[in-house]
């Protein structure tokens, strides 16, 4: 590791936010060259959501979790053994343009400064707003799949599995292989999505993608009763979640009992603090999500502030890895170029990339969530933090909600502890519809730190500590 | 479109909506341009405080006509805009500080104003039971409150708009000029006409009166506000601090507001605004001295408007020096809100009739030219 100017232990040449895939191999790289590389995550272990964690996880038979979640060992001993400085715990709440970090760790906090920043903050699951969304026994089955990852815990009970995307087939499968039974998948992927998807079809039988996938769902085919075609959902119960109505093909409404429902209709960039740090955001009219605005490398507009991974659009694993090396990469060429050339080219980081996007086109176009289950209506609840409707939303139009921003100043939507991340695509899409213009018009919330919750205690001990030093200062 | 109007305003702010509304009020067509939409800078973003307390001397009789209008805010709007009267206290630190809201109050006696009350040690723990115990008294305006800024201002610019007002919003000024007695202004859209033009401009209005050659040295600002998580409801009026920065409100919902003063970074051709967390540290501080309440709270967001001062803190209010028709109404910054029903009905008044009963001189634009 190179020395820090005045044995200065707030700063660092390389912050970087999360440790996912990109988080990792962006880590790996910098601080392999000799960059004095911080790496911040807000779980108890690295990996990020895909391998979490990998490295202490009690799941120990290893055909339950699969093979590409054990690929991440790997990345954690390259990341670790890399010299980087790894803070597990640490949530970031705060970054500037001037590249000045806000983190919590412990239940206290401090600023950072770094000369360049990474953000790979990864993916969220898409919110999917279906009446009863909210009862107890409704989850996301990227919450069961955390359970099952960290904790080797299933849900006990009746489990149906709901909405589209590989991630939901990929859960089905690996819970079926962890011993929990699954009484229904209902699949909402829209017929005239295979319409759609027929034009990738031949770029998609060429990517890593296509045999692990169908592989899969004859696994949980072969297991679990897949009900196609879903056009309607309903979580319904008492207090808790009891059974599911839903509709499929000819249109009758059916009634599954049910105690767990695991709701996923596919990930969108986790864009929260990039969006807080002041990085331009465009419309993403076929993933249908917010993406910041990158050069080929990453880097942002604002200087010395890259994004890495799903965080920078969904890419998956794979794309998230190459993502962070070629980031990591273009840090060691705007610090110490002399290093860069020692390093692996970034050729081959970038044929790496275009490997794992082969089949993307296609998955897009297939997984796209169908409108129905985007757009909520009536009393069908938006924001969970503030118990906001769906026809509240469209009735703040009326009233001069020209997007989120005033919607959220009407109505309080999006100003909960969430911070938006389970309402603001609902919102933005809502609007879009009522006022008849595109997402890109109607925009996004006006996203502001912190980013995370903080307590008054850290603050107020912030400025505690001002002021000791002030005071040692002046004496 | 339509291109003319009886009166252009400038700026969709609380003010400008206010002005608008009241000139649509008494059968004038006003028309308002606003650059982004009502109330997206200072106006809708404010604390909300509904405040005639600790008020500038020249700004008294303004603040209590204004208070008027809010106590009847669904009359004039068609909407409660979320207003509640629990009073605003401004709670004394100190046995020296007591001693000079003593003086105050008993100055504002003798011009005749009782909305200021000295409060002492009991009554200031009966209204605000989670102060410290270490703060001798206060003062109370007892029919004081807050409101919710983003739907006041929208509420008045919808009340103008029914009544008959044009609100153009997303729509840029670019510049004015008289020809034969009517006020020509370009915009990002083309040129509008009208005989009277009102600068409600808020943190920009400095440039549109440097173009008439009246320049005044605003400071842009921000003022930085947080607000909590939910805690038990503990606090029914908005707490003042004087000696140190705090202003502190908790909503209906048991979210704390809190503010007062603290600034930020402002960057009005971007419309942009940075958080200065060592300062909000500071704010916290407080908090946690003042509030033992408060020990358990989280902090949710944080944001800041973009607004602008004169020099000597009180607004900008009446007709250009040097342009015929044209009426400033400006430099409200960190205490328009209240001020914006008020002023509006003044402006309307003003500009139908050419004069107010009001006391308007000492905002007079004239004070910078003297300087």
């Amino acid at each position: 590791m190179t020395e820090r100017a005045g044995g200065d232990d707030t700063a660092y040449d390389v912050a970087i936010v999360g440790a996912g895939p990109a988080g990792l191999a962006a880590a790996a790289t910098t601080a392999g060259a000799g960059l004095t590389t911080l790496l911040l995550d807000e779980n108890p272990a690295p990996g990020g959501q895909v391998w979490r964690a990998v490295t202490t996880t009690p799941v120990q038979e290893r055909s339950i979790l699969g093979d590409d979640y054990w690929a991440g060992a790997a990345v954690v001993a390259e990341a670790k053994a890399s010299g980087a400085e790894i803070v597990q715990g640490a949530t970031v709440w705060s970054l500037d343009a001037t590249r000045e970090l806000a983190l919590s760790c412990g239940g206290a906090s401090r600023f950072i400064k770094a000369r360049r920043v990474i953000l790979a903050t990864g993916a969220l699951e898409r919110p999917f707003p279906i009446p009863g969304w909210t009862l107890p026994g409704v989850m996301t089955a990227g919450a069961l799949q955390t359970l099952l990852k960290a904790s080797a815990l299933v849900p006990e009970g009746r489990l149906v599995l709901a909405g589209t995307g590989p991630l939901l087939w990929l859960l089905a499968a690996q819970l079926l292989r962890a011993g929990a039974p699954i009484e229904a998948l209902l699949d909402t992927t829209p017929a005239a999505n295979y319409l759609r998807a027929l034009p990738h079809v031949a770029a998609f039988a060429l990517s890593p993608y296509c045999a692990k996938g169908l592989a899969l769902r004859r696994e949980v085919a072969r297991q679990v009763r897949v009900v196609r075609g879903v056009t309607q959902l309903c979580a319904e119960g008492q207090g808790e979640l009891t059974r599911i109505a839903y509709v499929a093909g000819a249109g009758v409404k059916r009634r599954i009992n049910a105690d767990v429902l695991a709701l996923h209709q596919g990930v969108v960039p986790n864009v929260n603090l990039a969006m807080a740090a002041g990085i331009q955001h465009r419309w993403h009219s076929i993933q249908l999500c917010w993406v910041p605005v990158l050069d080929a490398a990453g880097n942002s507009p604002i200087a010395g502030i890259a994004v890495a991974g799903d965080g920078a659009g969904i890419g998956g694993a794979l794309a998230a890895e190459a993502r962070g090396r070629l980031a990591g990469l273009a840090a060691v060429e705007a610090i110490a170029p002399e290093r860069a050339a020692r390093l692996a080219g970034r050729q081959l980081f970038a044929a790496a990339l275009a490997r794992a996007e082969r089949g993307r086109a296609l998955l897009d176009q297939l997984f796209a969530p169908p409108r129905w289950s985007r757009l909520p209506e009536g009393d069908t609840i938006v924001c969970r933090c503030e118990e906001v409707t769906a026809a509240q939303i469209v009735e703040a139009v009326g009233m001069g909600a020209i997007g989120p921003n005033q919607a959220k100043a009407f109505l309080r939507c999006g100003m909960g502890p969430c911070q938006g991340r389970l309402c603001g695509l609902t919102v933005t899409e809502l609007i879009s519809r009522a006022r008849g213009v595109a997402p890109a018009e109607v925009g996004y919330y006006r996203l502001r730190p912190p980013v995370k919750p903080i307590t008054l205690a850290e603050l107020a001990a912030m400025a505690h500590t001002q002021r000791a030093v002030a005071a040692v200062v002046r004496q | 479109m339509r291109r003319t109007a009886d009166v252009i305003v400038i700026g969709g702010g609380i003010h400008g909506c206010s002005t608008a509304l009241h000139l649509a009020m008494r059968g004038l067509k006003p028309m308002v341009i606003e650059k982004d939409y009502a109330g997206a800078h200072a106006s809708g973003v404010n604390a909300g405080g509904v405040r005639q307390l600790a008020r500038h001397l020249a700004e008294v009789p303004l603040s209590v006509a204004s208070m008027e209008l809010w106590e009847r805010i669904r009359d004039l709007v068609d909407d409660d805009c979320g207003f509640e009267s629990h009073g605003q206290v401004l709670v004394a630190e100190s046995e020296a500080e007591l001693d000079q809201f003593r003086a105050r109050v008993r100055d504002l006696r003798l011009r005749g104003y009782t909305h200021e009350e000295l409060i002492d040690r009991s009554e200031l723990k009966r209204l605000v039971p989670a102060v410290s115990n270490d703060c001798p008294g206060g003062v109370v305006s007892r029919r004081d409150g807050a409101a919710d800024p983003f739907r006041t201002t929208q509420a008045f610019r919808r009340r103008a708009v029914a009544l008959g007002a044009t609100v153009l919003e997303g729509v840029r000024v670019i510049g004015l000029e008289r020809q034969a007695g009517i006020w020509r202004v370009s915009s990002s859209v083309g040129t509008f006409e009208a005989p009277v033009v009102v600068n409600a401009a808020g943190a920009w209005a400095d440039r549109i009166a440097a173009s008439l050659g009246e320049p005044v040295p605003l400071e842009v600002m921000a003022l930085m506000l947080m607000i909590t998580g939910r805690v038990p409801l503990f606090i029914a009026p908005v707490v003042i601090l004087r000696g140190r920065k705090l202003s502190f409100k908790q909503l209906a919902n048991g979210t704390v507001l809190i503010g007062g003063g603290h600034q930020g970074r402002a960057d009005r051709d971007t419309n942009t605004t940075e958080i200065d967390w060592r300062k909000l540290a500071v704010s916290a501080l407080t908090v946690w001295e003042v509030f033992p309440a408060m020990h358990g709270a989280n902090i949710v967001r944080a944001w800041a408007g973009i607004e602008a001062r004169p020099p000597d803190d009180i607004p900008v209010i009446g007709p250009s020096r040097t342009a015929e028709g044209v009426y400033h109404q400006f430099g409200f910054c960190g205490h328009g809100f209240q001020l914006g029903p008020g002023v509006g009905a003044l402006m309307g008044e003003l500009i139908a009739t050419g004069k107010s009963n009001l006391p308007i001189e000492p905002f007079s634009i004239a004070r910078f030219a003297r300087a």
